[in-house]
């Protein structure tokens, strides 16, 4: 603990997301008279380059040696401040966050409370970091082969990637073929390749690396250990028969993709009342040329005349939960009314759409080709379908128009989106990973971190992180390959500092401890009935620190200390 | 409404969340007979710079079965702004002529019907029935257009005869009973000094003092007030139709009389698309012996309002040339059926009206669930 602490302040205005509810520079002003305070300082944005050189400058100019960001939660940018300050000299933990965005300015809307708010939490981060202390950073070596659980595109696309560069890797699929739902379409978008000669491919070349094992019919059912050193337990189910296999590796890739959106959450549109209604996968079957008909069009047996397409299904909708657009409904919503066009030149196709997102590469180009071939787009989301005689009808307002219409049909084909797929909490609870609100596996970062996890070592491929198209897999899976990689290339991992420390004067080796740690990191000594720690086990949640009854355990960079001298400043102001 | 004025309600009633879809104005029942069209209206009030609810008296025609809200994909609530606009119209005392006398019939005598509240009991006759003065365990509240309508009255005491077989210690309130204001706050009548504000307060508190631990009722509309939006102290609120289906699954309730016919059911939508309430009267129907029970196209999630509901069955019809429950009795004649069933006095009244309106009487009959339960016993 630093006797006389030299703190550096830094208030960010995060644009207007701060400054709009609270008056930066009153709280500037307010924590440059606390004691400790050498220097405080506000700007627009902290984590630009130019706000992280005001904090590297200061340090060498005030000699200061701890620093206090007021920003956004720690979730964002401790990393980004952390790195910042270990690259003026100091030590990596001698940094607090005080969080005035998501805690302070977002769920306020006085300006004068939201000011006094932010002036508390500042304060009371400045007293606790003039108590923190320089922790020593550790490095651990790592097992140099891959995991990748799920064989769908990302997963293929990671494993390959990973095996080429030179490293083991194991693909668990859950299915007894590699491929996933992509392999069941009939064409892809906007080049028209055949799905499975496109992605015959890359699960060829990866059936026949040397450097891949790929486990079909296979779960992940357990995983320990840490960045670097995990250990999983994967569960192959071969005939009735099941078989544990344990399996080490340095990084895992979690690719176990989506699942369509039940059409039957939207009871409107009759889906598994009439058999005239298919959902869009169903559809791809029907037109591919492995389907049942060699890729004609035929519905009840004969070709239907009438054929009415309708987007968004279960995406961009509140209604059922998913207010997310599922980002490739209506291209492939596109590519299946080409293909109609294609087979049946006589029918007339309609599609109906809130609104027309071609956004990709060559994607509005397409779309524009598509619609010259004779396809009447019409702006309405549908109120239902019905039966009118031996046909459907489907009830819309044409909102250019401002009128309803009754569209006959004999097909309807709902372009039914993404949804996490069931296991997905599954997944996330075995792994000990976020779900976003949508449901889908949270990345660690929308924008820097992308396919990188709260978890070091565990990232995310394809579909499980949100809806996207071919493209944006493989794109992703590269990445996600890439990244796991680092650890690999570089042999050593940075493990967390702030762990467990135990007082084996204090410990009388109850094991309470040892029963609460959700990582296996405490283990008692029978010889000496003292507790010991696996520090590169330990995540520093400090649930051993809060249920040792003699007080035994400190959860270092948070030491009761420190906390209480945080909660003092919060009930005095 | 002037422009800042506009502005603050299209917030306060999230129509800045509208994409224009069109998703409401294709659902909505009354879109095919009259000029009313949630899309527009809500475009209108974001765009037009100011908005007069004077110049909109489709308004009116609204019978808020609220399809446009419940498949709204952005949660805006055309239905509740609706009845926000006829609000306003109310506050300018601008209401249609009719509902003038339901609403002070209901301030006056509590009923909407102008009828007298000394016989709102009348329908018991010589039926064993007590008050509910004494407690009981169900308090069945009858509801104004059963305790008045000569052919609604059947339903309540159908009711009666099954409560009895099946034990049911229950009690109604008689004379002391009054109109829930389901349609009084659909009409626009709430918010602060509304006719269904001091329903809620006066009548709410009234019964909070009789003893009894669930309410049952006749009606959907009035299930649905008491439910969502009284203060029910913990005791639970029942439509009938559920009530029934779990007597009968606790076999309190069993039926030996042969029901030989053909019937569809017509869902309600204060009980099924509103509460989701669509496999009880099923389950009550299919207890019955004999009943051949056959689905419209349109059911459940997808049934067609019977116009009844928010008060249309006080005003008049912006366009008697089409109604939407003569639509109803052909597609009920479509399936085949002997009966349509219902479970809602407002259900019934606008179909038993279209199927005289069709001449339908010997093809077709109007029954209400209970009607076929007790029947059946």
């Amino acid at each position: 603990m630093a006797r006389n602490p030299k703190i550096g302040v830094y208030i960010c205005h995060c644009g207007i997301n701060i400054s709009n509810t609270v008056d930066v520079a009153a709280v500037r002003d307010y924590v440059a008279t606390l004691p400790g305070v050498a220097v405080a300082r506000d700007y627009t944005y902290m984590c630009s380059d130019p706000g992280q050189g005001l904090i590297v400058e200061d340090i060498g100019a005030h000699d200061l040696d701890r620093v206090v960001v007021s920003a956004c939660s720690p979730r964002m940018h401790e990393l980004t401040f952390r790195n910042a300050i270990v690259g003026a000299g100091l030590n990596p933990y001698c940094l607090d966050i005080a969080n005035i965005r998501e805690q302070c300015s977002w769920v306020h809307k006085d300006r004068d409370e939201g000011t006094a708010k932010a002036k508390a939490l500042v304060a009371s981060a400045v007293a606790r970091a003039a108590l923190l202390e320089p922790l020593e950073t550790r490095e651990v070596g790592v097992i140099k082969s891959g995991l990748v659980v799920g064989g769908g595109v990302a997963g293929v696309q990671a494993a390959l990637d990973m095996a080429r560069a030179g490293f083991p890797v194991t693909v668990v699929e859950m299915a007894d073929h590699l491929g996933g739902r992509a392999m069941d379409l009939s064409h892809t978008y906007p080049l028209m390749e055949r799905a499975d000669d496109l992605l015959g491919q890359i699960v060829g070349a990866l059936e026949i690396h040397p450097r891949a094992t790929i486990l079909l019919n296979s779960r992940l059912v357990d995983v320990s250990g840490y960045v670097g050193n995990f250990e999983a337990t994967v569960q192959t189910h071969d005939n009735g028969t099941v078989t544990d296999h344990k399996l080490r590796a340095g990084a895992i890739v979690i690719a176990t993709g989506f699942d369509p959106f039940d059409a039957r959450l939207k009871p409107e549109y009759g889906y598994g009342q009439y058999p005239e209604v298919m959902t869009a996968l169903e559809f791809e079957a029907l037109v591919s040329p492995n389907g049942p008909t060699g890729g004609r069009v035929v519905v009840n047996g004969r070709e239907p005349q009438q054929v009415v397409f309708i987007q968004c299904v279960g995406s961009r909708d509140r209604s059922v939960g998913n207010p997310y657009c599922s980002r490739v409904c209506c291209m492939y919503t596109a590519k299946q009314a080409h293909l109609v066009q294609q087979s049946l030149p006589q029918a007339q196709v309609t599609v109906l759409y809130m609104d027309v997102r071609a956004h990709g590469k060559g994607f509005e180009e397409y779309y524009d080709l598509v619609r010259e071939t004779g396809i009447n787009y019409r702006r309405g989301n549908p109120a239902e379908v019905l039966r009118r005689g031996d046909r459907l009808v489907v009830r819309a307002e044409d909102t250019f128009a401002g009128e309803f219409v009754d569209l006959e049909a004999d097909l309807v084909v709902l372009a039914t989106g993404m949804v996490p797929r069931a296991e997905t909490a599954e997944v996330a609870h075995l792994l000990k990973l976020s779900q976003s609100a949508d449901g889908f596996l949270l990345e660690a970062h929308p924008k820097l971190r992308p396919v990188e996890t709260a978890s070091d070592g565990i990232f995310l491929a394809g579909c499980v992180q949100g809806p996207k198209d071919i493209t944006d897999t493989i794109a992703q899976a590269k990445a996600a390959a890439i990244s796991a990689m680092i650890p690999f290339a570089r042999g050593m991992v940075k493990v967390e500092s702030a762990t467990c420390l135990v007082d084996e004067d204090l410990c009388a080796g109850c094991g309470m401890c040892e029963e609460i740690c959700p990582y296996g990191a405490l283990r008692l000594d029978t010889h000496l009935g003292k507790m010991r720690a696996n520090v590169v086990l330990c995540k520093g949640c400090g649930a051993c620190s809060a249920t040792c009854p003699s007080d035994a355990i400190t959860l270092q960079h948070f030491t009761p200390r420190q906390v209480m001298a945080q909660v003092d400043v919060l009930l005095s102001v | 409404m002037e422009a800042t004025e506009l502005r603050t309600f299209a917030i306060d009633n999230h129509l800045f969340r509208c994409i224009q879809c069109g998703k409401c104005a294709a659902s909505c029942p009354m879109g095919f007979k009259t000029i009313l069209n949630p899309r527009k209206l809500v475009y209108q009030a974001l765009v037009a710079g100011e908005f007069d609810p004077k110049a909109h008296q489709e308004l009116w025609d609204c019978t808020t079965c609220f399809t446009c809200s419940i498949r709204c994909p952005k949660e805006v609530d055309p239905g509740n702004m609706v009845i926000q606009l006829r609000s306003l119209l109310v506050q300018d005392g601008r209401i249609p002529g009719t509902l003038t006398t339901a609403l002070k019939s209901i301030f006056e005598r509590g009923n909407p019907l102008v009828m007298p509240a000394r016989d709102r009991g009348a329908w018991v006759g010589d039926l064993d029935v007590k008050h509910l003065d004494d407690g009981a365990d169900v308090f069945y509240f009858v509801c104004c257009t059963t305790s008045y309508d000569m052919r609604a009255q059947k339903v309540a005491q159908a009711l009666v005869k099954l409560f009895n077989v099946a034990g049911v210690d229950f009690g109604i309130l008689g004379e002391a009973e009054r109109c829930c204001g389901s349609e009084v706050r659909r009409l626009g009548e709430q918010g602060e000094d509304s006719l269904f504000e001091s329903l809620v307060e006066e009548w709410g508190e009234e019964m909070a003092d009789y003893s009894y631990q669930r309410m049952v009722t006749t009606s959907p509309h009035c299930y649905d007030v008491f439910k969502h939006h009284y203060p029910m102290n913990g005791r639970e609120v029942l439509h009938y139709t559920q009530y029934l289906a779990q007597l009968i699954q606790d076999g309190k309730l069993q039926f030996t009389n042969k029901i030989e016919r053909r019937v569809t059911y017509h869902d309600p939508c204060y009980l099924g698309k509103q509460n989701g309430v669509y496999d009880e009267p099923r389950a009550v129907l299919k207890a019955l012996p004999g009943l051949k029970l056959v689905e419209m196209d349109r059911s459940r999630e997808k049934s067609l309002c019977c116009e009844g509901g928010g008060g249309r069955v006080w005003v008049e019809d912006p366009n008697p040339e089409k109604k939407l429950a003569a639509w109803r009795i052909d597609e009920a004649l479509g399936v085949g059926a002997e009966v349509i069933a219902t479970a809602c006095p407002f259900c019934m009244q606008m179909l038993e009206d279209a199927v005289r309106t069709a001449g339908a009487q010997d093809k077709i009959k109007v029954l209400d669930v209970a009607e076929l339960a007790a029947e059946a016993l």
